[in-house]
């Protein structure tokens, strides 16, 4: 990566934080914990990178790693998603 | 970009590319949808099939290279997310998220770990200094994040003392702590091939982690966990600039955000700077035991459950307030009961809300949705502070700080400023507590002495359920 994709990264990243500003801010106080909980999950996005790591080579320290990181990723996201589904089941209007 | 593992502009990387798209686009959706309760399930649905997405086409795009790895990790993972998710209780979901942030963190130090060390031991791969910036900036923040969940995580299940530590020169020594880091950062950035450097940083990464977490006093937690949220997503997103990834970036982004609002939020519930929780917060906080110098106002008045229920016959219009107390009694359910109660004598219930009530944002709206206590009951502090003076009965169970008026008028209270919820408006407020104890800003709450205040004390859940049965006999 070179510094000019750096700078197109910077600028993805800016507006992306932009957009969560909007989004976040329309939530309301009565869901802030699931919203916490499943926004958790989305950032186990990194198992995306994990599963590049672990099987870029043969067994070598990167791929240990890698798998290391498949595993603690997968934990955040399939916890993540569960227990925020569990949460917003029990939110009910009369 | 990333031409070494993805193997040039294959038809197989340019539809990965759509699909991360349609992922991040699903992620986007899925936040949105949770601005109302009806659609939230929806929300967390789209943005779990995101996700899947996500996984299955990078899968595809491994060319399955170690796959029996891959699976093993998957399933491994899966299976203990599941069982957290499904056995923790909802007393417990401050923890768990605490411990599910730590795993992400934990997870982009790993992945930018393992892209090094990729790259070193290639010759054919270039070393460019943007990516060796993004590495090391991965490795501190997901180490950090990492560490710092896990004792917020052991704060949270007592395994680590709820209190505020000090220790000895610790600004300097953060601060030290992190320049070196950076100065060895910069180092690497200059010569890559310093493997042992870049395990000094990691090392000293995590050894920051414990320092800054470990000073954030129990009740501050809700700011610390939202941080530390707020570092999970961050952490994500410099993964993403590691792999040189979008979607990786804008989903890190996206909760990079969500976190440092909820942040602020819980700032601002506390009336107190981010920098004040940070660093350490109250002198006084987190101290326990009976107030020093207490009941200087005079005896408070305490009622048993009989004239308690007494007296609530006769209301029409009363307003929970819970706290802590609520979640660490169980008391949610007994609450729910007297709740239900008192609507089949005709009474107005509803439950006002603090912002920082409980142990993370949003606490005690989860547990009383637990115990089936619908949404449209439960309001936020701004929503019913001024329907408190029209208010019979303020029941308050096991908050204390939050509904102290010292925060309103005594300038030399630690809690002045803090925005309050008003039961002492209330026509009569009833405090349930298991003792004159102090909150978790270690001061006397002057709210027991006033004259409408009544002082009903007792364990949360038995003296609920001691108030409803009194109720019903009546």
């Amino acid at each position: 990566m070179e510094g000019l994709d750096l700078l197109m990264h910077i600028y993805v990243f800016v507006l992306a934080v932009f957009v969560g500003f909007e989004l976040i801010t329309k939530v309301p106080p009565t869901l802030h914990t699931p919203l916490m909980s499943g926004s958790n999950a989305i950032s186990g996005i990194t198992i995306v990178g994990a599963l590049i790591s672990a099987s870029m080579d043969m067994y070598t320290v990167s791929t240990w790693l890698g798998f290391t990181a498949i595993v603690f990723a997968t934990i955040n996201v399939v916890g993540g998603f569960l227990v925020t589904d569990r949460m917003l089941k029990m939110f009910k209007k009369k | 970009m990333e031409e070494t593992t993805l193997h040039s502009t294959d038809i197989v990387t340019v539809i990965s590319y759509i699909i991360y798209l349609i992922s991040s686009v699903l992620f986007i959706f899925g936040i949105k949808k949770l601005s109302s309760p009806k659609t939230a399930r929806q929300g967390n649905f789209l943005a779990s099939l995101g996700m899947f997405l996500a996984i299955l086409i990078t899968l595809v795009l491994t060319r399955l290279i170690n796959w029996e790895l891959l699976i093993i990790g998957l399933i491994v993972g899966g299976l203990i997310g599941a069982v957290m998710a499904l056995k923790v209780p909802m007393t417990g979901m401050p923890q768990m998220v605490g411990l599910l942030n730590g795993f992400g963190g934990g997870a982009s130090a790993l992945v930018a770990l393992s892209e090094y060390y990729n790259k070193l031991n290639d010759p054919e791969i270039a070393f460019y200094e943007s990516t060796t910036v993004t590495i090391v900036l991965s490795i501190l923040i997901g180490a950090i994040t990492f560490t710092g969940s896990l004792i917020a995580f052991g704060k949270l299940q007592e395994i680590v003392t709820g209190k505020v530590v000090k220790y000895p020169l610790q600004h300097p020594l953060n601060a030290l702590l992190l320049l070196g880091v950076i100065v060895a950062g910069i180092i690497i950035v200059i010569d890559p091939t310093m493997e042992n450097l870049l395990l000094i940083v990691l090392a000293v990464s995590l050894v920051l982690g414990v320092l800054l977490v470990l000073p954030i006093g129990g009740a501050d937690m809700p700011v610390a966990i939202s941080l530390l949220n707020s570092y999970s997503g961050i952490a994500a997103a410099s993964t993403g600039f590691v792999l040189a990834n979008n979607m990786l970036i804008i989903a890190g982004a996206l909760v990079g955000a969500s976190g440092f609002i909820l942040t602020m939020i819980m700032c601002r519930g506390m009336n107190r700077s981010l920098m004040n929780v940070v660093l350490g917060g109250w002198a006084s906080a987190g101290s326990t035991g009976p107030a020093v110098g207490a009941s200087p106002k005079g005896q408070v008045k305490s009622v048993d459950a009989e004239e308690l229920a007494m007296l609530l016959d006769s209301v029409s219009s009363v307003i929970f307030i819970p706290g802590y107390g609520m979640a660490v009694a169980q008391a949610q359910h007994a609450v729910r009961d007297l709740a239900n109660a008192l609507e089949k004598k005709g009474v107005k219930v509803r439950f006002a809300i603090h912002p920082v009530a409980g142990r993370m944002p949003g606490h005690m709206n989860v547990l009383l949705a637990e115990a089936q206590i619908t949404y449209d009951k439960l309001y936020a502090m701004e929503d019913i502070n001024d329907d408190f003076p029209n208010t019979d009965v303020a029941i308050i169970i096991g908050a204390n700080d939050v509904v102290n008026p010292a925060a309103r008028h005594d300038t030399s209270s630690p809690i002045f400023g803090m925005p309050i919820l008003n039961s002492d408006y209330a026509k009569t407020v009833v405090i349930n507590k298991r003792s004159l104890n102090v909150g978790y800003a270690g001061i006397d709450n002057e709210l027991f002495f006033y004259p409408n205040a009544l002082m009903y004390f007792g364990d949360a859940k038995e003296a609920m359920t001691r108030l409803t049965n009194e109720l019903k006999n009546l």
